[in-house]
C-alpha cells in the first residue's frame, strides 16, 4: 500500500510536470492547430535559464539571497525567458506560414528544435550542468503521512505545478484575452469581426504556452538535477502525448492527461520495469491515435460553416 | 439626411481576380437606418466586410465618424464605433450566453455590467439564460444574442447581414420589431436583407445591389413605390 502510495506521488509529481508542457502544445494547437514541435526545447532552454538564475545568485552552495527567493527569481527568469522567446518564435517561424501548407509549420518547427539544440550546445558547451538541489533544500522539510514520505522538492513541485494550472484555467475562463483565445479556437474569422486582434491573442497564447514549459524546465531540474541540451527531446514527447490523451486543443483534457501519463508510467516503472516508462509513453501515444485521435475530452473536429 | 457617419465613395472589392464590388457609393447618416437589397451573391455581404474591414477594396475611400478608416485594420474600426451581426450570426458556440456577450465588448476592455444590464433589459430572456451554451439556443434566442454582442462595444454604427435569416416565420416579424426598435432608440444601422417588403417597412433609406453595382437607391418610400424593384424582388 505505502508502495503503491509512494508510486502515485511521484507520478503526480511528474505528470504536473508533464501537464505543464501538455498545456503549451494544446494552446497553440488551439489557435493556430499547429503542432509545434520545438516546445520541448523551448522546457530545454527554461531549465537552463533557471540554472544561470541560480548561478546568478552564488550558486547550490552559497546562495547570496534566501533560498526561497532564489527558487523565486529562477522561476521568474525562466518562465519570462521562455516566454519571450514562445514570441520570438510564433513571430519568425510560425507567423510567415500562417497561410501556407500543413506541413510546412511543421518542417519549421522542426528546424527551430534543432537551432535551440545546437545553440544551447554551442552557447552553453556540452558539459551536464546540475542543479544540485539537496545543497540549498534539504529533503526533510517535506513530511510523511503514516509511512508515506513526500520529500520537500517534490512537494513543491506538487503544490507550483497545481497552482499554476489553476492560473491558467482562471486566464483561460476569465479574461478577455483567454475568452479571446478560445473564440478564435472555435471561429477565427467570426473573433476578427468582433476587433480582436487576433495576432496580439495569438502572441499572448504563445507567451503563456512557452511559460508553463520554462517553469517545468526548471522544475525538472530541481527533480532530476542535470541540466543539457537534448533533455527536452523525451519531455517534449511526453507532454505532446499527454496533449493527445486528453485531447489536443482541449485544456482540461492536457491537465488530465499529464497526471494520467505520469502515473502510468511511475506505476510501470514501479511494478514492471524502470525501463517500461519511456515505452508506455509511445504505446499510448500511438494507441490514441490510432483509436481515439480527439483523446479524452477533445471534441470531434468541428464542422465550420 | 442627417450628418453623415459612414460614407464608401468609388470602393471597389476583389477577390483574387474576380471583381465584385464595382464604384459602390454609400452612406449612413446619424441615427438612420438604411436597408441594403439585393439578390443572391450580389455582393451584400462584401459591402459589409469591406465596410469593417475583414476585405480591402482595391480602389476607393471609406469615411467613419469622420476619420478616413480606408487602411484601418478591423480592431481599429470596432474600436472606432463599428459593430456587426455576422450571417448566420456566427456565436461562439461552445461558449456561454455571458460569455459571448464579453466578447463584444473585447475592444474596451472588460465588459461593462451597465451594458449588460442594458442588453439584457432589451432582451430578458437572456439573463436566464446567461450561463446556457450558445450553440444549444433556438434560432430566435441566438439572434439575441448576436444583437446584444454587438451592442457590448457601445457602436455608433451596427452592421446587420441577413439578421431574419433562417428564423421560424413568427420570429421573423419579431426580429424586424426589434431591429425597428433599436432604430428608434437612436442606433444607426445599415441592414442587409433579403426581405425587401419588411425591410422598406422599417427603414428610412435603401441602396439595391446587383452584380456588385448599385442600381438604385432612395427613401424607403420612393423604393417601395419603385415599379422596377417591385417586379425584381418584391414581388417574391
Ligand atoms: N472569400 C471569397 N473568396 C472568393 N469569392 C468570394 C468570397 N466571398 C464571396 N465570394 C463571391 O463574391 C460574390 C459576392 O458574395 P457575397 O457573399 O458578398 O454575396 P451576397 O450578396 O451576400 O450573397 P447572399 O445573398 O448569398 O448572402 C459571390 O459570387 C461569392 O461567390
Ligand atoms: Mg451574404
Amino acid at each position: 500500500m505505502d508502495y503503491l502510495g509512494q508510486q502515485l506521488i511521484n507520478g503526480l509529481t511528474l505528470g504536473g510536470v508533464y501537464a505543464l508542457i501538455a498545456l503549451g502544445y494544446t494552446l497553440v494547437y488551439g489557435v493556430l492547430q499547429i503542432l509545434n514541435f520545438a516546445h520541448g526545447d523551448v522546457y530545454m532552454i527554461g531549465a537552463f535559464l533557471g540554472f544561470f538564475a541560480m548561478t546568478w545568485l552564488g550558486g547550490p552552495l552559497a546562495p547570496t539571497v534566501p533560498v526561497a527567493l532564489m527558487l523565486l527569481v529562477m522561476f521568474l527568469i525562466a518562465m519570462m525567458g521562455t516566454g519571450l522567446l514562445g514570441i520570438v518564435i510564433e513571430r519568425f517561424a510560425y507567423r510567415p506560414l500562417r497561410n501556407s501548407t500543413r506541413i510546412a509549420p511543421l518542417i519549421s518547427a522542426l528546424g527551430v528544435s534543432i537551432l535551440l539544440q545546437n545553440g544551447a550546445l554551442l552557447i552553453f558547451s556540452p558539459s551536464i550542468r546540475s542543479y544540485d538541489t539537496s545543497s540549498y533544500i534539504p529533503s526533510t522539510l517535506g513530511f510523511s503521512v503514516g509511512e508515506l514520505t513526500i520529500d520537500s522538492v517534490r512537494l513543491g513541485v506538487l503544490v507550483l505545478s497545481a497552482v499554476l494550472m489553476i492560473l491558467l484555467t482562471k486566464w483561460v475562463n476569465g479574461t478577455q484575452v483567454g475568452r479571446a483565445m478560445r473564440a478564435i479556437a472555435y471561429d477565427k474569422d467570426a473573433a476578427v469581426m468582433m476587433g480582436i486582434d487576433v495576432d496580439r491573442v495569438i502572441r499572448w497564447t504563445f507567451f503563456v504556452g512557452a511559460a508553463l514549459a520554462g517553469a517545468a524546465g526548471v522544475m525538472n531540474g530541481l527533480l532530476l538535477r542535470g541540466v543539457s541540451s537534448g533533455m527536452g527531446l523525451i519531455p517534449g514527447l511526453k507532454g505532446f502525448t499527454a496533449a493527445v490523451i486528453g485531447g489536443i486543443g482541449s485544456v482540461p483534457g492536457a491537465m488530465l492527461g499529464g497526471l494520467l501519463l505520469g502515473v502510468i508510467e511511475s506505476l510501470a516503472q514501479g511494478y514492471l520495469s524502470t525501463n517500461f516508462a519511456d515505452t508506455i509513453t509511445f504505446i499510448l501515444l500511438i494507441t490514441f491515435m490510432l483509436f481515439r485521435p480527439n483523446g479524452i475530452l477533445g471534441r470531434p473536429m468541428m464542422v465550420k460553416v | 439626411m442627417s450628418e453623415s457617419l459612414l460614407k464608401m465613395e468609388n470602393v471597389d472589392t476583389f477577390y483574387g481576380s474576380i471583381h465584385i464590388l464595382q464604384k459602390v457609393n454609400l452612406e449612413v447618416g446619424v441615427g438612420e437606418l438604411v436597408c441594403l437589397l439585393g439578390g443572391n451573391a450580389c455582393g451584400k455581404s462584401t459591402t459589409l466586410k469591406t465596410i469593417l474591414g475583414i476585405v480591402k477594396p482595391k480602389a476607393g475611400t471609406i469615411t467613419f465618424a469622420g476619420e478616413d478608416v480606408t487602411k484601418v485594420g478591423t480592431p481599429g474600426r470596432v474600436k472606432l464605433g463599428m459593430a456587426v451581426v455576422p450571417e448566420n450570426r456566427r456565436l461562439f458556440a461552445p461558449m456561454t450566453v455571458l460569455e459571448n456577450l464579453k466578447l463584444g465588448a473585447y475592444v474596451r476592455g472588460e465588459a461593462d455590467p451597465a451594458d449588460l444590464e442594458r442588453v439584457f433589459e432589451l432582451f430578458p430572456k437572456l439573463r436566464d439564460r446567461q450561463s446556457q451554451l450558445a450553440g444549444t439556443l433556438s434560432g430566435g434566442e441566438q439572434q439575441m444574442v448576436a444583437v446584444g454582442r454587438a451592442l457590448m462595444s457601445r457602436p455608433k454604427l451596427i452592421l446587420m447581414d441577413e439578421p431574419s435569416m433562417g428564423l421560424a416565420p413568427k420570429f421573423v416579424e419579431q426580429s424586424f420589431e426589434m431591429i425597428s426598435n433599436l432604430h428608434k432608440s437612436g442606433v444607426s444601422m445599415l441592414v442587409v436583407e433579403q426581405n425587401a417588403n419588411m425591410a422598406l417597412a422599417i427603414a428610412d433609406r435603401g441602396y439595391v445591389l446587383q452584380t456588385g453595382r448599385v442600381v438604385l437607391t432612395g427613401s424607403a418610400k420612393e423604393l417601395s413605390g419603385h415599379e422596377e424593384l417591385r417586379k425584381a424582388y418584391l414581388g417574391r
